[in-house]
């Protein structure tokens, strides 16, 4: 087990098991193919679990996003970002919490921010957790988050 | 709520509803969002014009159409007309009868009532569609120094980097509640020490450089980062003429979409480089040296994501994002020449070039719309990108000079030389 302390955008306690990113999180083309199809028969089926659209990132292409500690450095790509991880919490197909190892980035930290404002729950955020829990941090272990910040790694 | 920065007495009356609940909502997002960056204050949107990057009516997204309800219910409009993103269908495009059934029915059946919930909160006209709003057909250019309230990362890059305008990567909703209530958070790229390069690019190429793998190799190294870019001027020259401008917009696209950059310099030729030179470098920048082997190295990494990689192709888009009206007429020139030249009426691929509405209406006023036109070239105003955004075309072999379009979708990049060379030949 070890520990690590980020700063915590979105307040709050969450339990998930981790997906982690090494590279940047390019949040259109890791959702888009879930939130524009997961609903649909045939087309959708591969997306029930909100899995990863995007072919740049090797770390989580195809790998079920829904519900995880996603672990990644920051998010890229398209300014619609911030809108569609809001959809994404609305639709209930968000991961359960996000955890940078970097500060936020501007669309991230909207995403998380509408999330808090619009939706019935928050989607717990945690930026500034260092190098260090990206390199420790692996797919599947147990992330407990507290509301001050403190990430357990079990 | 709490909050640490400290607001002018009109803000504080926004936050706390002197012009509805919904105004007062959009502020205490702005004001969450600029305390997430440490932003001290809040300042206002001075450009005349809004842009959004949310221009398609995607039945998903159910969550941002009652969200703007509200808005419009509560007369939370933008205080700005605003441009928009492309739109994501046209007639005119190629597209099977299965696609048309999945584009009308099942992806974007709600298009029709976004664009009417766009014209509500302030959209600048029917024309207004489009990711390249501050061509001079389009008529959304802000001036040097103002302070915007935009998304589109393509807009946003360019208006700081090429215009000299401050502006942040806003996400879409968070640039139309800047619109809404007047005021941004002063942090990142609005400010003097944000908008320092910890990034030294020396571009030591041989040859003038591809915009678009140019710009994918920095986006790629220096992600959100702001670089200083040496040697370039050499291939551009040291006037942001029509030339500089369109390569700077494609550049400028690639380093956003391959990575999140909001704000480059070019030595000698962007204006804050022209006005303060190295001053702008930041002490401990990083050197990333971009050779032609560093260019081609960048090039053979992009995943090949067609089915089978030795298929032909079947669809090629150029224009994302949209192309100039200088662009336009030089691909038209290219196109008629390498035809004429290997013995062909027209492209032996289907090819659309997208632009913005303003720019396609200039063009088709102009000879040349005819001559594109007998090439079998379709002109559009569409964005390629949301066209693709469905898996019917992942199995549809589309080729581009986008790296925007390369990054988001299946298809295959190309430089613009092999995309004219692939289109204008028989196909084997």
């Amino acid at each position: 087990m070890k520990q690590f302390k980020g700063r915590p955008v979105v307040a709050g306690k969450c339990t998930a098991p981790a997906l982690v990113s090494h590279g940047g999180f390019n949040t259109l083309a890791s959702f888009q193919g879930a939130l524009q199809f997961g609903e649909i028969p045939v087309l959708g089926s591969k997306y029930k679990q909100t899995e990863c659209d995007d072919q740049n990132n090797k770390d989580l292409y195809r790998k079920p996003m829904l519900g995880k500690a996603l672990c990644l450095p920051q998010t890229i790509g398209s300014t619609t970002g911030g809108m569609v991880l809001y959809c994404a919490k609305a639709l209930g197909k968000s991961p359960a919490c996000l955890l940078f190892s970097e500060h936020i980035d501007s669309l991230a930290a909207a995403g998380a921010i509408l999330a808090a404002n619009f939706c019935d729950e928050p989607m717990v955020t945690v930026d500034c957790l260092g190098q260090e829990f990206l390199d420790y941090v692996k797919d599947g272990m147990q992330i407990t988050v507290d509301e001050d910040g403190t990430v357990t790694v079990d | 709520m709490d909050y640490k920065m400290t607001l002018t007495p009109e803000q504080e009356a926004l936050l706390n509803g002197s012009k509805g609940e919904a105004v007062a909502k959009a502020m205490k997002t702005l004001v969450m969002y600029g305390e997430a960056f440490g932003a001290e204050k809040m300042v206002p949107v001075t450009s005349k014009m809004g842009h959004l990057v949310t221009s398609f009516g995607l039945k998903v997204m159910k969550p941002v159409y009652d969200l703007l309800d509200t808005l419009i219910e509560g007369n939370a409009l933008s205080g700005q007309k605003f441009s928009v993103d492309p739109k994501p269908l046209d007639k005119n495009v190629p597209a099977s009868f299965l696609e048309n059934i999945v584009f009308n029915k099942l992806m974007y059946s709600m298009q029709g009532s976004y664009d009417a919930q766009l014209e509500k909160l302030g959209l600048l006209s029917k024309d207004a569609y489009t990711c390249a709003c501050y061509l001079d057909e389009v008529g959304n250019k802000p001036e040097k120094g103002e302070i915007l309230s935009w998304a589109e990362s393509s807009a946003v890059v360019y208006a700081n980097s090429v215009l000299g305008a401050r502006c942040n990567r806003n996400s879409g909703i968070i640039e139309l509640f800047g619109s809404i209530t007047g005021y941004v958070p002063y942090f990142g790229l609005l400010t003097d020490e944000g908008r320092k390069a910890t990034w030294i690019v020396e571009v030591n190429t041989t040859k003038k450089p591809e915009a678009q793998v140019l710009g994918s190799a920095i986006g790629m190294k220096v992600m959100e980062d702001v670089p200083y870019v040496r040697g370039l001027d050499k291939w551009l020259g040291t006037e942001l003429d029509g030339d500089a401008c369109a390569y700077l917009k494609d550049f400028g696209a690639a380093t956003a979409s391959n990575g999140a950059v909001g704000l480059y310099h070019i030595a000698n030729l962007t204006p804050e480089a022209v006005e303060q030179g190295e001053s702008l470098i930041a002490p401990d920048a990083k050197v990333y040296v971009i050779d032609d082997a560093e260019l081609e190295r960048v090039q053979n990494n992009y995943p090949v994501m067609w089915k089978n990689p030795d298929g032909k192709p079947q669809l090629c888009f150029v224009g994302c994002p949209h192309l100039s009206l200088a662009q336009l007429n030089e691909w038209t020139d290219n196109v008629s020449a390498a035809l004429k030249k290997n013995g062909l009426k027209k492209v032996s691929v289907p090819t659309v070039f997208t632009s913005a509405p303003g720019v396609v209406e200039a063009f088709n006023k102009t000879p040349k719309a005819k001559v594109l036109k007998d090439c079998g070239v379709v002109l559009s105003y569409i964005c390629p990108l949301m066209y693709m955004n469905n898996p019917l075309c992942k199995s549809k072999n589309v080729i581009t000079c986008s790296n925007k379009l390369r990054t988001y979708t299946t298809s295959r990049y190309y430089r613009s030389e092999q995309i004219l060379d692939i289109i204008t030949k028989e196909v084997k």
